[in-house]
């Protein structure tokens, strides 16, 4: 592989041709901060390169590697969505609240993969605090799909979706509360893996919904999100809901054959308010897994209706909670010359936060009042409670469930800005995963009208190396994986 | 008209943690300013709460101490409000299901009688940190030192019906916390705080009045006057055709007052859900086994037992019983000396003021239990009278040295010695002619003179049981 085109080598390739001496992760590092700032202008993918650090951090790697002492990801660079904490590099999480916010300590997914050897390029853009599917909450301004740039990238984790699918990094963290991981990696056409609740620590990533939050690693191939998830994974004593429990080999546990895997296609996944084109390029990734020896059989999941009403109370009861301590008191935005106490509340929040984190702090601060409790958030999580035996049912049958991430796809800048319902439902076929604690992985199944198409594979609890195998030979048997953005290769 | 009054009271208990409940900061006393907080106390973003395992344990024991029961599972909730000194918005308590459940106290009201209080539950929860007002010229500082130190919040029963009752109860509980040792009870700092719900009804009423809640009572006078103040307040309210308002009031011991706290919130609304960053607790049933275990001897029982097996007058066995230090001392005391009443005086009174002109805790004092013991043993044997051991002690006290060392040393050992005390008091007879014949016309009270006269004579050596019985013996021939 020449220089030119290091950045079509997946990271799997890097891990391999850094082993082998054939580049060093200087020259590759620098390439990646050479797209980066020739091609970000026009996806607006990264609020935060830190070329110096990485650049230092790629040499170490390359002692390393020269010593014979590399790490499983050393000197293979990734971007870090903004919502983790990077010790002395700005952590705004898309807010002009956290503008300048510098974080005094890394995340443990942060200090996780820099233990792994991995170099870090910057932060990726993201909808404000997480809470959008268009990446156009964010402070900085929206990101660009790279398929189509009038197209929004999906989000929350729109920029580390845009950004690896233009190429810009060989891989990206993010987050997924209610599918920020999978509608954007379906939405710009790369893979992306939401883990088992508790899979992943959630120490320094800056909290959304504490219950539905995980982090997850995104990149072009199941492969490569194995190696990130391999070493992002694990117990963390600072966590208390994190899970004390191995981490598999998720690498090796790749080439496990495809050959009598039962996949379940629940029917609620397939019905109204399905794109067309979306439906034929599911039906026919489905049909690959057949080609694979999986059997297939419809499923029904009676309750996902509720996911998104349900996740509606949920996530912005927890967000109000979670929020609160940015009162201008201690760090983050403060507004000028406050008079009292109450002012500087009232105007620090008020031009701190933007509209939708307005909008879910007002509604999860009434769906949390007095009286109001019982009806909504009780009752969320009653349902909540029904739709996870809804997929314990379904698992009793099958061993994974398929159907398309995203009802359609990637859709115009500012299409739904005005309409939040119809931009919620971007994730109805993500947020039961969330609500249910489940794994689910978003893969590219192929396009439609030149945009591509995911496929959502959801799992048994800790069943994440089951979801990258059958990924994985998914994506031996195509190439949609492999298609780079016009204008980006 | 009569009126009951109806008092119930949270107590606020600093549990004796050395780290906090959701961090590893170090939980000390009196440091500079936010140096005692970690990123987690100052509600960072992207942090997580870690539950203290030491913070349950104390808790535990508390439950186990005053039978209540130990919840197998319990819930974390959010309580959430906006105050600067509340760094994450959101205080971290219990609400729905609290550790401790139930229980109850024995009070023993100054003048009245004892009897049981219960207890409604105790929870587990973070303390905020501190507004400080002063030396920013119109602006406040912020101290998150005391932000996320472990309390223990115990809550009675309304069942308590004047303030003394109130205060007995406080006095009660507090002797308890130290007496486990999960609480320093040190109320200057803030470690044992009070708040009272007050409300009054007429007499034989089963119904409550209205209730005021009067916050952050920081002393058992404080208590026992504020509470005072506040009864008499309602009863002219009420004699007067008003009404009680429901409310939050603070007192002001300066003008001896209740005063409604000014508020921008009216009706606060905290919004509790459980906090989804912290399991369910789990209390592990081997954590209860360890602490019924090692439960100490509780005050009641202790001191039931003093007056059984001691003889000692209930309010002598309280004031020893209570402290869980003093108990321990005297009871070394009275194995060594063999003279449990002795011990017990001693204890009460001599050392009592010793350490009180010191300001010493008992645990620290200079003459241990073993010396004094030694010393009570020579006022047993004869050896000294109970006034020359008075000597001795002082000596004990700034030397550090044994009893015996002393009494050798100084010459004090009593006389005894029939023939040598007779020569006295002959000699104070032959002295004192003109008292003895007023002795001998009836004034028996003079007895008591020429005793001194003979004590006086020996520098206090001689036995003066002794001394009584020669001169009486002498000046009744």
């Amino acid at each position: 592989m020449t220089g030119e085109s290091l950045h079509l080598e997946s990271v799997a390739g890097l891990v391999r041709g850094l082993a082998e001496r054939r580049f060093s992760s200087e020259a590759v590092t620098r390439h990646f901060l050479d797209r980066i700032a020739r091609l970000d202008a026009r996806l607006n993918s990264i609020v935060t390169v830190t070329a110096e650090t990485a650049l230092d951090q790629a040499r170490e790697a390359d002692g390393r590697i020269a010593r014979g002492q590399p790490r499983p990801l050393e000197g293979v660079p990734l971007l870090h969505k903004d919502i983790f904490c990077t010790q002395g590099v700005r952590t705004a999480c898309g807010s002009r609240m956290l503008d300048n916010f510098v974080s005094p300590y890394d995340a443990t997914v942060v200090s996780r993969l820099r233990a792994a050897g991995a170099v870090m390029l910057g932060k990726a853009n993201m909808d404000e605090f997480a809470m959008g599917s268009s990446n156009e909450t964010s402070f900085y301004g929206p990101v660009r799909n790279p398929w189509d740039t009038e197209r929004v990238p999906g989000g929350s984790s729109g920029g580390s979706a845009a950004a690896v699918a233009a190429r810009l990094t060989p891989a990206a963290t993010g987050t997924d509360t209610g599918g920020s991981i999978r509608q954007p990696a379906a939405l710009c056409g790369i893979t992306g893996l939401k883990p088992t609740y508790g899979r992943v620590s959630r120490w320094g990533m800056i909290a959304f919904a504490s219950s539905l939050d995980q982090a997850g690693p995104m990149a072009v191939s199941a492969e490569d999100c194995a190696h990130l998830l391999r070493a992002m994974a694990g117990f963390d004593e600072r966590d208390s809901t994190s899970m004390n429990r191995p981490v598999p080999d998720y690498v090796a546990a790749l080439e496990a054959p495809v050959d009598g895997l039962r996949v379940g296609l629940p029917r609620e996944w397939f019905g109204e308010g399905l794109d067309a084109g979306v439906a034929e390029v599911v039906e026919s990734a489905v049909a690959v897994l057949r080609e694979l020896g999986a059997e297939v059989r419809e499923v029904s999941l009676p309750h996902v209706g509720l996911s998104v009403p349900a996740y509606y109370v949920v996530a912005p009861a927890e967000a109000s909670s979670n929020l609160a301590r940015y009162d201008g008191v201690r760090f983050g935005y403060r507004c000028k010359d406050p008079r009292d106490l109450h002012d500087l509340y009232v105007r620090s929040r008020s031009e701190g936060f933007g509209a939708e984190v307005k909008r879910r702090i007002l509604i999860g601060t009434y769906a949390l009042s007095a009286g109001y409790y019982d009806a909504y958030y009780r009752k969320a999580q009653q349902i909540r409670r029904l739709i996870r035996e809804d997929f314990l049912r379904a698992f009793e049958t099958v061993d994974v469930l398929a159907g398309p991430t995203s009802p359609t796809p990637a859709f115009r800048i500012g299409e739904r800005t005005r309409d939040p319902v119809s931009m919620y439902l971007s994730d109805v076929n993500t947020i039961a995963a969330n609500l249910a604690g489940l794994p689910a992985l978003s893969m590219p199944a192929g396009f439609t009208a030149g945009l591509p198409v995911g496929l959502q594979l959801v799992g048994r609890d800790f069943d994440e190396g089951r979801l990258l195998g059958v990924a994985h030979r998914f994506q031996q048997a195509t190439d949609w994986h492999r298609r780079v953005p016009p204008g980006f290769e | 008209m009569q009126w009951e009054p109806v008092i119930g009271l949270e107590i606020h208990a600093q549990l004796s943690t050395r780290s906090k409940i959701f961090s590893g900061a170090p939980t000390a006393y009196g440091a500079e300013p936010n140096t005692q907080a970690s990123l987690i106390d100052l509600g960072f973003p992207g942090v997580l709460p870690v539950l203290n395992e030491a913070a349950v344990r104390l808790a535990v024991r508390f439950g186990l101490a005053i039978g209540a029961t130990v919840a197998r599972r319990s819930i974390f909730a959010r309580k959430n409000y906006f105050y600067p000194d509340l760094p994450k918005g959101y205080q971290i308590s219990q609400y729905e299901a609290p550790v401790v459940v139930g229980g109850s106290l024995t009070i023993h009201p100054e003048g009245g009688e004892s009897r049981r209080i219960g207890i409604t539950r105790a929870h587990l929860e973070e303390d905020a940190g501190k507004s400080l007002h002063e030396d920013f010229q119109g602006m406040t500082g912020i101290d998150l030192n005391r932000a996320g130190t472990p309390l223990l919040e115990i809550v009675s029963e309304p069942e308590m019906h004047s303030a003394r009752e109130a205060v007995a109860y406080m006095r009660a509980l507090h002797v308890l916390v130290r007496y486990l040792r999960i609480c320093d009870g040190n109320m200057q700092e803030g470690s044992f705080r009070c708040d009272a719900n007050v409300s009054v009804r007429p007499k034989g009423e089963a119904a409550f009045g209205t209730r005021t809640e009067i916050k952050n009572l920081n002393s058992f006078r404080f208590v026992e006057r504020a509470i005072q103040y506040e009864i008499e307040r309602q009863i002219d309210v009420l004699e007067g055709g008003g009404t009680v308002v429901q409310e939050t009031r603070l007192y002001d011991p300066d003008r001896d007052e209740t005063r409604p706290m000014r508020t921008k919130e009216e009706a606060n609304d905290y919004r509790y859900f459980p906090d989804p960053d912290l399991l369910p607790l789990v209390v592990p049933e081997a954590m209860v086994e360890a602490e019924r275990q090692a439960l100490p001897e509780l005050p009641e029982a202790r001191k039931a037992r003093f007056v059984e097996d001691y003889g000692l007058k209930p309010a002598d066995a309280m004031q020893l019983a209570f402290d869980r230090d003093t108990a321990d001392y005297y009871e070394a005391v009275a194995r060594v000396c063999g003279d449990a009443r002795l011990a017990a005086n001693w204890v009460n009174v001599e050392l009592a003021a010793a350490l009180n002109r010191e300001g010493l805790d008992v645990a620290c004092s200079p003459v241990s239990a073993e010396r004094l013991g030694g010393l009570l043993a020579r006022i047993a044997d004869g050896t000294i009278s109970g006034k020359i051991a008075k000597q001795v002690f002082e000596k004990m006290w700034t030397e550090g040295t044994e009893a015996d060392v002393i009494i050798e040393r100084e010459g004090l050992r009593q006389i005894t010695d029939t023939g040598a005390l007779e020569a006295l008091v002959e000699e104070v007879i032959a002295a004192n002619p003109k008292q003895v014949e007023q002795y001998r016309a009836g004034k028996g009270k003079l007895l008591g003179f020429f005793v001194g006269q003979v004590m006086k004579a020996t520098q206090g050596k001689a036995n003066p049981a002794q001394v009584n019985q020669l001169l009486k013996k002498r000046l009744d021939e």
